[in-house]
């Protein structure tokens, strides 16, 4: 059938209609998990370096404390998302896999504008649905390359670049410190930097920062490289004494295969 | 529906008069004292405006009151009830007791029933009797006396974890025993500085700083938590202290 | 009304010393008014593996056979039971599949995962949202219409090294006390904690109100 077929790959819509429904009658979609973030790129002498912060909300809650902004794409290319976060997730998973597939094929080493040019098209064709704001950033046959992509599929490419909701406290950093090319470790230093003042100053980035170092040798993803949040050791501890929770009912399965063996007949073998 | 396109209305403006400020506040009352905390950042969406904002006020050497919500209207409202108190102790050359002070902000509140200040407001102190109290208020005025109360932005973090510290709620007691009626202090600042480093982790809007009020009834003194700075006008009577803590500020 | 609100319910999970326990609470309703307090929203993957799925009733029951029905093929095609990593991303991609009509469930998965090299099973949990965003935990993961009140009481009860009497123990308070402030939770709960030898089930004593 010509329908299941087309069904086979991409989105299933067919619960669509029953939500839309749903919705029609007055019911609220609850809210996906989203990266309120912030996420920047940078250029130095030899490459490009990436950073994210690692908190994930849901609303006003922290859903994650310590998640991953920075996505591989390729060994020389990655990709730091914001917005909604299994957007992110899957939309550079997605390309990553095609990169690799494609790579293969032309038996080449992937370029950065290709995987600007896949990203962009799958969400212009999403018209935005598919909520990924991207910093992807990487070095290739042709240099290094920073761009930023929007959920409408629009790019940027510019030397220094900041998104999600701590964006701007993070480009008042790069605006008032970033120079071309800048040695690898001024280079981290600043996007540790504007990290640090999304981290501080908006309240949707938070935890600790992540810092990918992308040259055309080799990338070095430094995941946690300052961890400027963790918790205070508390006052008290809270264990309770065993049997403080009262139950009703209780069931054991136990996993271990216990069998019985009967010895039937003689116990030993006649060696006489 | 999607696909059907809207009818055109004209564009309505409204100007809205409240905001969120976010923030948490919490008090319990002990046998003969009482804590109010709450922490310090005031801040509105995503922004910060201050990491520090004070949202509890000392009324009284034995009432403290804690305000949560909207910012302007909870500082209004600190400056109206403080000033009532004054022309009180202008009138009775005493001051107001903390029941009268639960019932005096009631009526303040409720006389705004219609253009409400949108404050939650946490009462804490000592009652004539010298025991410990807390009176939680709703905006327009309901309220209650209680032992522990949480409110604002991370209310639905922080109380349950005092029903289970505080009340011993689902908790069976050792046999032969029952669980304590009131804690020492110590373990209540305790309990006060694990639940807001909790609901720091947990809360965007919640962080920054923690400032704990303690008021002592007449006769009672610290044991063991003397970092406390005294803030009280008289030393022979009921006293208050405040306590400072750091919370994160991511 | 929100459609998590629409029969309610909350599931956590937690990692102890060389366990995990998941649980969750009994109650099914239809907005406010409660229809069933025996409604069990745990369900066993693999003897190592339970995945709790609080949200709407019917997708509960839609994603258990669905979750049931690949977990078998993959069983057949692999020789091989499921490793609690791989099915949380099968979990993820089964969730992302329907990105723009979603099922309105927020899985919470937890198991032991056996190290292929040295044969040991070390604790796992996660938690996804529900177009299948995954959120790895060190610690605990909550879902459902307590999570608030979840998130919470776990941040201050919980600790690292919980031996399987004592995760017992603080998951239990948690749960109990967390639904306990939800008009939506509640109603009895079930407690699994999953060991290197066995899998103990108790189902609690909570307030029915």
């Amino acid at each position: 059938m010509a329908v299941a077929a087309a069904a086979q790959t991409g989105f299933d819509f067919s619960s669509a209609s029953r939500n839309a429904y749903l919705a029609e009658r007055g019911v609220k979609l609850p809210n996906a998990t989203s990266t309120g973030t912030t996420i920047v790129g940078c250029l130095f002498q030899d490459g490009i370096v990436l950073g994210a912060d690692t908190r994930a909300t849901a609303g006003p809650i922290v859903a994650d404390k310590n998640c991953e902004k920075i996505h591989y794409v390729t060994e020389s290319i990655r990709c730091c998302g914001a917005g909604t976060a299994a957007d992110t997730e899957f939309v550079t998973a997605l390309i990553s896999s095609n990169m690799e597939l494609h790579a293969l094929s032309t038996g080449r080493k992937p370029r950065v504008v290709t995987a600007m040019t896949m990203l962009k098209q799958h969400l212009f064709r999403y018209q935005g649905h598919v909520g990924a704001a991207l910093v992807l950033g990487g070095v290739d046959s042709t240099g290094a390359h920073l761009f930023t992509i929007h959920p409408h599929g629009s790019t940027d490419k510019l030397p220094y670049v900041t998104m999600g909701s701590g964006s701007l406290a993070a480009m008042a950093v790069f605006e008032s410190k970033w120079q071309p090319n800048l040695s690898r470790q001024a280079a981290i230093d600043l996007v540790a930097e504007a990290i640090a003042a999304g981290i501080f100053n908006d309240l949707g980035s938070g935890s600790n920062i992540d810092v990918c170092v992308i040259a055309p040798e080799k990338t070095d993803m430094l995941r946690n490289y300052i961890m400027p949040n963790e918790r205070v050791q508390k006052e008290k501890t809270y264990g309770f004494r065993r049997g403080t929770t009262a139950w009703t009912a209780e069931k054991i399965r136990s996993l271990i295969i216990n069998e019985e063996v009967t010895q039937v007949g003689n116990e030993a073998m006649d060696t006489s | 529906m999607p696909g059907t396109p809207s009818i055109q209305r004209p564009t309505q403006h409204q100007f809205n008069p409240y905001s969120d400020n976010g923030g948490t506040i919490l008090a319990i009352a002990g046998a003969d004292f009482s804590i109010i905390a709450g922490d310090t950042r005031q801040s509105e969406g995503y922004n910060i405006q201050t990491r520090y904002a004070p949202k509890v006020f000392r009324l009284t050497d034995r009432a403290v009151l804690a305000v949560n919500g909207f910012a302007a209207d909870g500082n209004m409202f600190v400056k109206k009830v403080k000033q009532r108190l004054e022309w009180y102790r202008h009138a009775h050359a005493k001051d107001m007791p903390l029941r009268a002070i639960a019932r005096l902000i009631q009526t303040m509140l409720y006389a705004q029933r219609f253009f409400p200040y949108y404050v939650y407001n946490i009462l804490g102190g000592i009652e004539e009797d010298g025991s410990g109290a807390v009176y939680s208020f709703d905006p327009v005025g309901s309220y209650e006396r209680e032992t522990c109360r949480a409110a604002g932005a991370a209310q639905s973090l922080v109380q349950p974890f005092l029903d289970n510290q505080v009340y011993f709620k689902n908790q069976v007691p050792p046999p032969g025993r029952a669980h304590p009626t009131h804690l020492p202090l110590r373990d209540v600042l305790d309990i006060v500085i694990d639940a807001f480093t909790s609901a720091t982790e947990r809360h965007i809007e919640v962080g920054d700083g923690l400032e704990m009020y303690i008021v002592l009834a007449k006769g009672r003194t610290l044991q063991g938590v003397e970092a406390a700075q005294e803030i009280s006008a008289r030393t022979d009577g009921e006293r208050v202290f405040v306590l400072r803590r750091d919370l994160k500020k991511d | 009304m929100s459609i998590m609100e629409y029969n309610g319910g909350s599931v956590i999970a937690m990692v102890g010393k060389d366990c995990v326990a998941i649980a969750s609470d009994l109650r099914l309703g239809n907005q406010a008014l409660t229809v069933a307090t025996n409604f069990e929203k745990i369900f066993p993957v693999t003897d190592r593996i339970y995945i709790g799925l609080p949200g709407l009733a019917t997708d509960v029951t839609t994603l258990r056979e669905r979750f049931r029905y690949r977990v078998n093929m993959y069983t057949i095609k692999e020789s091989r039971t499921i490793e609690p990593s791989t099915f949380a991303h099968l979990v993820s991609s089964t969730l992302y599949e329907r990105r723009f009509g979603p099922y309105f469930i927020e899985p919470i998965i937890a198991g032991l995962e056996r190290n292929p090299a040295t044969g040991e099973l070390s604790p796992y949990i996660a938690g996804a949202d529900l177009i299948g965003c995954l959120n790895f935990a060190k610690d605990f993961v909550v879902a459902g219409t307590a999570s608030d009140k979840l998130f919470g009481v776990a941040e201050g009860l919980w600790e690292p090294g919980l031996e399987p009497e004592d995760l017992f123990e603080t998951i239990s308070q948690t749960l109990l006390n967390a639904v306990d402030r939800d008009a939506y939770s509640g109603w009895g709960a079930i407690v699994h904690v999953i060991t290197k030898d066995k899998v103990i089930s108790r189902t609690l004593k909570g307030r029915m109100d």
